[in-house]
Order: C-alpha cells, then sequence, then structure tokens
C-alpha cells in the first residue's frame, strides 16, 4: 500500500449513486478485455447532471472527450456515495478512470464492500462534511499512515476516519488475497 | 438479552449461539443468485482466483436469472447472455433459466419466490441490489457485488458485518387506496436513502401481516433504498402456505425475541397514511399524491421486481377497467408466469391484459426492461424531457435512461390513476 495519495480533486454532491458512476446502459462492456475495459474508464461519472459535476462551479467532465483516463485521482462526495445498484461495474469503471481513493461521508453497503472486496481503491470517511470546502482541481494529498486529508492549495488539514477492520483486506489486496493469506479458503 | 429475527438466522449460518451486532462472521450461504449483467464478470473473478480447476461450491444452490438486458438487438448484452448459456452447459447446472426457450422466467427476484427458492431461515445472496426482496419470506437476503459473489462461488462462505436491525410497524385496515408501495415510500420520506444505511429493516404489525407475499416483497424490496442491507418479515401462514406450494424443501421459522434490541422503533397508524409519491430525484423526496396532482406526464410504467407483480395489475386492471389512458402506458410483467395470469385471471368477464389493450396501454415481455434503463433500443426507456410515473424502485438522475428526465415513484393504483387522466392523480378519484 502507498503511503500517501496526491493529486487534483473532483468534488461531488450527495447520494451519487451507481447510474451516475457508470450508467446501466454501458454494463454491456467486457470487464476482462482490454480495449472493451478502457471504456468503463471513459464512462465514469458520465451520469451526473452537469451542473453538479465537479463541484462547486459544476459542468466539468470528470474525463475528458476522447481520453479514457481523468486527470483526477481523488473523489470528494458528500453522504452516502455509492447507493443504488449492487454493480461493482461502479468502484471497476473509477478504478479505469485512475481513481485511486474517494473520501466521503459516508458510503452504501454494496459499493463500500465491492471498492474494498475487489481491491479497486480506498473508501475514507471524512469525520465531517468536507465537499463544500474544497473545490474542484484543488491538489490534495492523503496521508494513509496518519488519516489526513491536507488541501495543499487551499492549506487546510482534516482527519479521516480510520480504516478499522477492512484495512486488512485492503493491505491484502483483495478478498482473494486477504483469504488466502490467513487460509481461509 | 434476546436477539432479532435477523441476528438469529446469521447465529443459525454461522453456527454461533448468538451473534451481537457490530461483529463480522462468516456465513454459510444457502442460495447464490446471478443474472446476465454481474454474472460474466462474477463468473470471470471466479476463473481467475480458483484457477483452471475452480469447482461450484454446490450447483444446487446457484441459480442463475437472465432478466436485465434480454430483449435487445445490443450484440454486447446478447454475448452475455450466452457467457451464461456456456457456462450453464459446461457445468450442467440445474437452475439456469434460457431466455428463448420456455424455461425462461424473467425478473430474478420474484422469480427467485416463484420457483420456490425462498425458504424460511436461509440466507440468500445475490449480485444485484434488490435481493433483499425474498426477505419477505422469514430469511436473510442481500445483494452483493461480484468479487464477493466469486468468493461464495467458489467457498459457499461471506463475511458479514452482523447489522442492527431497525423495526417499522403498520396498525390497522389497509385502505383500498393505498398498496405496500405507499408504506414503503412513507418510510422513506421518514428516515431518507440512507437512514437504514447496513442495517436489517424488520416490518411488523397487524397491516403487513393482512398483505400478499407479493404486496409484502414490495416492501422488502425497496430497503435497499433507504440503505438497509436487508429487509425481513417474520414467516406467517400465509407465507408458509406459498412456500409449501412451491418447493417441498424444509424451513425453520425464526422470530423476533420480545426483548430484542433495536436501533429504532417506528410505529404507524395506516389509516393516517395517504397516497404518496417519491418526486424526482430521490427515492426520498416523498410527497403526497394530492400535492402534486395535476403534474402532466409523457409516459406511464408499471412494472420490475418492485411494482410488476399479479396483485400490481390487478390493482391497476380495476382502475382501467372500461377506460382509455390519456398518455402512453408501458406494461411489463415482471415474469413469464405473470404474463401468463394476465391472460387467464378475468375482472367482469375480460382478463387483465383484454384490459390493458382495450385502455391503449403497451404489453412489453417480461425483464427488468426500463426501471434500469438498459440498452437504447429498450421498451419504456426514458427520453430527454420526459415526465414519467412509475412503479419501479429508484428515480436518481438517469435511472431509466436520459438523465434529462423526470421520474415520479408510486403505487400501481396511482400510476393507473395518472395514466386515465394523462397527469399525476390520486386514486381516490376513481375509487
Amino acid at each position: 500500500m502507498e503511503k500517501t495519495i496526491k493529486s487534483k480533486v473532483f468534488v461531488l454532491s450527495d447520494n451519487i449513486d451507481t447510474d451516475q458512476i457508470i450508467p446501466a446502459e454501458h454494463l454491456v462492456y467486457s470487464l476482462t478485455d482490454g480495449n472493451e475495459a478502457k471504456l468503463y474508464g471513459k464512462f465514469a461519472l458520465s451520469g451526473v447532471p452537469a451542473q453538479l459535476s465537479g463541484l462547486p462551479n459544476g459542468n466539468i467532465n470528470f474525463v475528458k472527450d476522447n481520453t479514457t483516463t481523468s486527470e483526477y485521482s481523488i473523489i470528494l462526495a458528500g453522504k452516502n456515495f455509492g447507493c443504488g445498484s449492487s454493480r461493482e461495474h461502479a468502484p471497476f469503471a473509477l478504478q479505469k478512470a485512475g481513481v485511486k481513493a474517494v473520501i466521503a461521508e459516508s458510503y452504501a453497503r454494496i459499493f463500500y464492500r465491492n471498492a474494498v472486496d475487489g481491491g479497486f481503491l480506498i473508501p475514507f470517511e471524512s469525520n465531517e462534511k468536507l465537499n463544500d470546502k474544497f473545490s474542484t482541481g484543488d491538489e490534495v494529498e492523503i496521508d494513509l499512515e496518519n488519516y489526513t486529508l491536507t488541501n495543499i492549495t487551499k492549506n487546510t488539514k482534516y482527519q479521516l476516519k480510520k480504516l478499522g477492520d477492512i484495512l486488512p483486506i485492503i493491505e491484502a489486496g483483495n478478498l482473494f488475497e486477504y483469504a488466502r493469506k490467513n487460509q481461509l479458503t | 438479552m434476546g436477539m432479532t429475527i435477523t441476528e438469529k438466522i446469521f447465529a443459525n449460518s454461522a453456527k454461533k449461539l448468538r451473534v451481537i451486532p457490530g461483529e463480522n462472521v462468516w456465513l454459510n450461504v444457502d442460495i447464490l443468485m446471478t443474472h446476465d449483467v454481474c454474472g460474466p464478470p462474477t463468473i470471470e473473478i471466479w476463473q481467475r482466483e480458483f484457477g483452471e480447476n475452480a469447482k461450484i461450491f454446490d450447483k444446487n444452490k446457484l441459480v442463475i436469472f437472465p432478466d436485465h438486458y434480454i430483449f435487445t438487438a445490443n450484440t454486447q448484452a446478447n454475448r452475455n447472455v450466452q457467457i451464461l448459456r456456456d457456462f450453464a452447459k459446461k457445468h450442467n447446472l440445474p437452475h439456469y433459466y434460457d431466455p428463448g426457450t420456455d424455461r425462461y422466467k424473467g425478473v430474478c427476484h420474484i422469480a427467485l419466490a416463484e420457483e420456490g427458492f425462498n425458504v424460511p431461515g436461509t440466507v440468500i445472496f445475490g449480485t444485484d441490489s434488490h435481493t433483499c426482496t425474498a426477505g419477505a419470506f422469514g430469511l436473510f437476503s442481500t445483494g452483493v457485488g461480484n468479487s464477493d459473489a466469486a468468493f461464495i462461488l467458489g467457498t459457499g462462505k461471506i463475511w458479514e458485518k452482523v447489522p442492527e436491525s431497525m423495526k417499522f410497524s403498520f396498525y390497522g385496515e389497509m385502505p383500498n387506496y393505498l398498496m405496500a408501495k405507499d408504506l414503503i415510500l412513507r418510510i422513506l420520506g421518514d428516515i431518507g436513502t440512507d437512514g437504514a444505511t447496513y442495517r436489517a429493516m424488520e416490518f411488523d404489525g397487524d397491516t403487513i401481516f393482512s398483505l400478499s407475499m407479493e404486496e409484502r416483497m414490495t416492501l422488502t424490496n425497496m430497503a435497499i433504498e433507504a440503505g438497509g442491507i436487508n429487509g425481513i418479515i417474520q414467516c406467517d401462514k400465509v407465507c408458509e402456505e406459498y412456500v409449501k406450494q412451491r418447493t417441498n424443501k424444509s424451513y425453520e421459522i425464526f422470530t423476533s425475541d420480545p426483548d430484542a434490541k433495536y436501533f429504532a422503533k417506528y410505529e404507524y397508524d395506516t389509516s393516517k397514511i395517504e397516497p404518496l409519491v417519491a418526486k424526482p430525484h430521490s427515492p426520498d423526496n416523498v410527497d403526497t399524491v394530492r400535492s402534486v396532482q395535476g403534474t402532466k406526464l409523457t409516459k406511464c410504467y408499471i412494472g420490475s421486481c418492485t411494482g410488476g407483480k399479479i396483485t400490481d395489475y390487478i390493482a391497476a386492471a380495476k382502475l382501467l377497467e372500461g377506460k382509455k389512458v390519456k398518455t402512453t402506458t408501458v406494461i411489463v410483467p415482471a415474469t413469464t408466469l405473470i404474463a401468463q395470469q394476465l391472460d387467464e385471471i378475468k375482472i367482469n368477464d375480460k382478463t387483465i391484459n383484454q384490459i390493458f389493450a382495450d385502455a391503449g396501454c403497451v404489453v412489453g415481455q417480461p425483464s427488468c426492461a426500463a426501471c434500469l434503463g438498459g440498452p437504447a433500443d429498450t421498451i419504456g426507456r426514458a427520453q430527454d424531457g420526459e415526465v414519467i410515473i412509475s412503479t419501479t424502485n429508484r428515480n436518481f438522475p438517469g435511472r431509466m435512461g436520459s438523465k434529462n428526465s423526470q421520474v415520479y415513484l408510486a403505487s400501481a393504483l396511482t400510476v393507473a390513476a395518472s395514466a386515465l387522466n394523462g397527469f399525476i392523480t390520486d386514486p381516490r378519484d376513481f375509487l
């Protein structure tokens, strides 16, 4: 596991459901065929209404036209991130787009499990509402050892919640690696 | 300290005397269910992780219902169904229900009930968030992603955190203008889309036990819309009767102890509840039908695991009988059995299908269809600028297709009444 993640941040609102993360019409692509799987990156967060895409101003494409990866490796959102369907294509699409971590006030259960058990990205929880204190494009850094989030652009620092029970799965890489390491399979 | 029904099923499955909310346990899975959207990637992960000689934990416990993207010309969607078909053939799976054959069923959650897989006291995992529907049969069921499903496919086990429970009790006779949809919308309005995150939602009270299994499934189905890990209703005589007609499997009835601990308890006087809608763009944006009465509609939709059951169509047909709809009205029965029942069940000497045809409705083939938008050629899919009232479960932006559409969620009664006027209408206007 890396010790820090540094990137420009993409800011979103509450209740970003899995249809906004990857609209259902795109769920037909293969997740294993290299070229086809890139389409998940291309369409990541394409379901977010334009005015809410990249707060506070909106109208920012998470993935630029004609590309399949995003310049934003960290997403900062409000409450109940990943609510809605069980599609693991959602954290997969974010990973394909280059996302390494999401920071949200809270998560829906299935998205949270998928992110961790599938080893796609790290779902951090913030102690407070942060998506009104950051602007899309701010340079931020997550310190994974001390659970801090620094906004380099705005020169502010916030504490994140510890990962707790799921940390060993994240450290192992995914649920399968964790199970093999602990001789559970 | 007593245990809730969910805690007792967890303890039984984890082979423990008792469990405490917050602890992580390994559950033994009785049924793993998947479909055409999440089945192929689940199989790929299972193959990758368990290798060339990967074994299915128990073929009799694996159930595959292709249901999402069935009636489409989309070649990638059709390829996904073919992957399931090949997998079922290679492993000689007993519970695969192939589209294009008379084994095809349709929407997995309703087919699971119809085919007798919902056995009280058991543990069901499925690669679909609405797997919680099966909890109407006094069992634990929940949705997971592909990796968790692949882990189950190879081992028959999965880790799960024991949830806290919330109890929702409804008392009194169900008025003729209400359906279970109104009750669950009432809860969603009260607790919000994250009001039950990672918690069990237990439904109780004499109103609940007066409902048919179909109506009970509407309640448990939408537990996920409040973030619940599961919805659950204790199995009673009505439930036992339904189960016994469909399976010979033995079952165990678990009940919550009187001194079981709940995170919260909500009590409702059913007679005080009004017909409700969830306004765009969230299932918890709840209001009375009366307060949005008159909203012009481009489409009415009656279908899905939530609102495409036979009870939904009987309710709608009673309103539509002998009348004409004033806006596009799309009917997509959840399963092939329900589609057949539409041709068999009569109201005043006319089959439900005749009533729908005479009223000017369009009837599609059983599948998930426009509930989740789907490929461009999906029947009923939301187009730019549409205003739709639907019996489905979610109305987040773009859920039914275009993110520039607006979706209201309501009961089949409210949708049928609205179809007759072409604008959102309280069903009491026609009862």
